[in-house]
């Protein structure tokens, strides 16, 4: 009895130790994300700090790394987003608001439905072929602002959708019911309450699916963005840079002086990006409060 | 009679509308259809999608012959003689694939188990937004991150490591996919029910048992699924590879050799001057084409996966 006893005793220490040590495990598994991070930011600023100044926001680019600056690349990547953010918004809260509060329960909504959740799955640099063959050759549109903006829209559309289409589910139906009480028709009550209510989800939705767009670096490539522009797009036609890839052309030289010059011109990227997703917080934040 | 016909009509709408015909009522009709239009943009772009790829490849098939292109050994699309086998390509995406799920496989699950069995909420709340934020890092930062400190590390284990080489480009695709099993893969076991884990506890079971055998086996097809994205992921990545892994394609085995992959060779035609339809012009598609049957069939898959074997409680 005792024996059985002392050997039960044993099994459950050594449960406990394994417990214990694949705990420790577990934790060090996680913290390899959070390391990776520090690592990374720590080596971007160290190689880029210095770099920093005025003149990589004043400057174009140059064969000379201490002349160089990103100035195309900022106006680019700007001018890429001032088309981008009301096109996608319109298109994708567009199709959420179909999907949500008009489509018939039918085959073709369901195969509206799949295909926006296959196409979030697509790799960004088919979405570049699509650009190249459907823009820049098929509408002859050049490898041009236009041209990759578009792209662009078509890669974040996905993203504003659902985002969009959660924001609208999210509202609830007495809302609607009070406002088809009051007479209101359906585009009316849609408008007028459902939007309204659902927009800060919607926002949220489209400055994520923004930051997306602004690091994202292959499509442009494929679509034609220059890596050496020395003046701002002057029409929507014009040749064009971008911030990322202004940064890949640096970066993939050999030259330590021009990879200091890209670690620069990623904090300002990560910079950015940060900026917009604080946004995206409060904006959560805010919101969450008032319902 | 005028007045009489309108009279039937608002009875079959059930209503009588005031605005009739006013601004109100015009909009009510219109705007579903503009909405229409919109959520239609989204299959257009995938039928956009497939009759590109498919037109250009059909085209460039006309000058490869298919089977050269499938199953031939050598790529050299830029230098005279020029050939056409995909394999090297496609051994170096996987290659590459292979290495990123690897290292982001255990430690993604593992950190998906810590957060969903072990963490306290404190830690959790710290923990999850610090992933999403990696998550949000764009490709090129971990491109940045492969060369100036991954290859480094690599060449000074590795003396014989090139400048280039797959180990690492593998690597950070692995870091930049750990996010993405991780929290698909939390989700799953987040949605296990309390009641099991509970009747395990009862019986006795540590912290470890329950995780490993009550919760992992009830969310294994999101567990499978979040595996299987991720490597779709891994496959279209082209930032990463196109900086650190090179632009050699060769068919190797040797994790430590420049490799190209298929979207770092459609990068690469991209930057230089192509005329439109030359052979290299048709060659990005029909690579472009590979890539987009692949992750498209990965995808199918991990849907599949995630429906066809979810356990229901």
């Amino acid at each position: 009895m005792n024996i059985f006893h002392d050997a039960n005793r044993k099994q459950i220490a050594n449960r406990r130790v394994k417990d214990k040590s694949l705990h420790m495990i577990f934790l060090l598994a996680t913290s390899v994300g959070i390391i990776a991070l520090t690592v990374l930011l720590v080596d971007i600023i160290i190689d880029g700090w210095s770099n920093l100044s005025p003149d990589l926001f004043t400057n174009f680019p140059s064969r000379k790394a201490e002349d160089a600056g990103m100035k195309s690349g900022l106006v680019g990547s700007m001018y890429i987003m001032l088309i981008l953010v009301p096109l996608s918004f319109i298109l994708g809260v567009g199709a959420a608001i179909y999907l949500e509060e008009y489509a018939p329960k039918n085959k073709l909504t369901r195969l509206i439905q799949l295909n926006i959740s296959t196409l979030a799955g697509v790799p960004s640099i088919v979405y570049g072929i699509l650009g190249l063959a459907l823009f820049v050759r098929m509408l002859s549109l050049q490898k041009s602002l236009i041209s990759g903006a578009l792209t662009m829209t078509l890669l974040v559309l996905p993203i504003i959708i659902v985002a969009a289409q959660e924001a609208i589910r999210a509202v609830p139906r007495s809302r609607r019911d009070a406002s088809f009480a009051l007479g209101a028709t359906k585009w009316q009550t849609v408008s007028r309450s459902v939007l309204p209510s659902s927009l800060p989800g919607i926002l949220t939705g489209v400055i994520l699916a923004a930051s997306r767009a602004i690091g994202e670096t292959a499509p442009l490539i494929i679509v034609g963005a220059s890596t050496y522009v020395a003046f701002l797009p002057k029409s929507l036609t014009d040749a064009f840079t971008a911030m990322p890839i202004q940064i890949y052309n640096w970066i993939s030289r050999p030259q330590v002086a021009f990879k200091d010059l890209g670690a620069s011109a990623i904090i300002i990227l990560l910079a950015i990006l940060i900026l917009l997703n604080i946004t995206a917080v409060i904006i959560r934040n805010k919101y969450q409060k008032n319902i | 009679m005028p007045n009489k016909q309108e009279t039937t009509i608002d009875k079959t709408n059930a209503s009588s509308n005031p605005f009739k015909n006013s601004r109100v009522s015009i909009l009510n009709k219109i705007m579903p259809i503009l909405l229409f239009l919109c959520a239609i943009v989204s299959v257009f772009t995938t039928i956009g999608i497939v009759i590109t790829l498919l037109s250009e490849t059909v085209n460039f098939f006309r000058e490869i012959p298919i089977f050269d292109f499938l199953f031939g050994t050598k790529w050299s699309a830029l230098i005279e003689p020029k050939q056409f086998g995909i394999l090297p390509l496609l051994a170096g995406t996987l290659m590459i694939t292979s290495i990123a799920i690897i290292v982001a496989l255990p430690i993604g699950l593992a950190s998906a188990i810590y957060l969903s069995e072990y963490a306290p909420d404190k830690v959790r709340r710290i923990v999850k937004p610090i992933l999403e934020v990696l998550a949000g890092v764009p490709t090129i930062v971990y491109g940045y991150f492969a060369i100036s400190i991954i290859t480094p590390i690599i060449q000074f284990i590795f003396p014989s490591a090139g400048v280039y080489n797959a180990l690492s480009a593998g690597i950070a695709v692995g870091i930049m996919i750990i996010p993405m099993i991780c929290s698909l893969s939390e989700d799953a076991m987040s949605a296990v029910p309390r009641s099991l884990r509970d009747g395990a506890y009862a019986l006795g079971a540590t912290r470890f048992e329950v995780a490993l055998k009550i919760v992992v086996p009830a969310a294994f097809s999101g567990i499978v699924s979040s595996a299987v994205l991720a490597f779709s992921r891994a496959l279209g990545e082209t930032m990463i590879v196109s900086l650190a892994a090179g632009s050699t394609p060769t068919l190797t085995f040797n994790p430590l050799d420049s490799i190209q992959t298929m979207t770092a060779y459609i990068v690469q035609v991209s930057l230089g001057d192509i005329a439109h339809g030359s052979i290299e012009y048709g060659s990005i598609f029909a690579v472009g084409m590979t890539l987009f049957v692949f992750t498209f069939l990965l995808n199918i898959l991990a849907q599949y996966i995630s429906r066809r074997f979810r356990e229901e409680y």
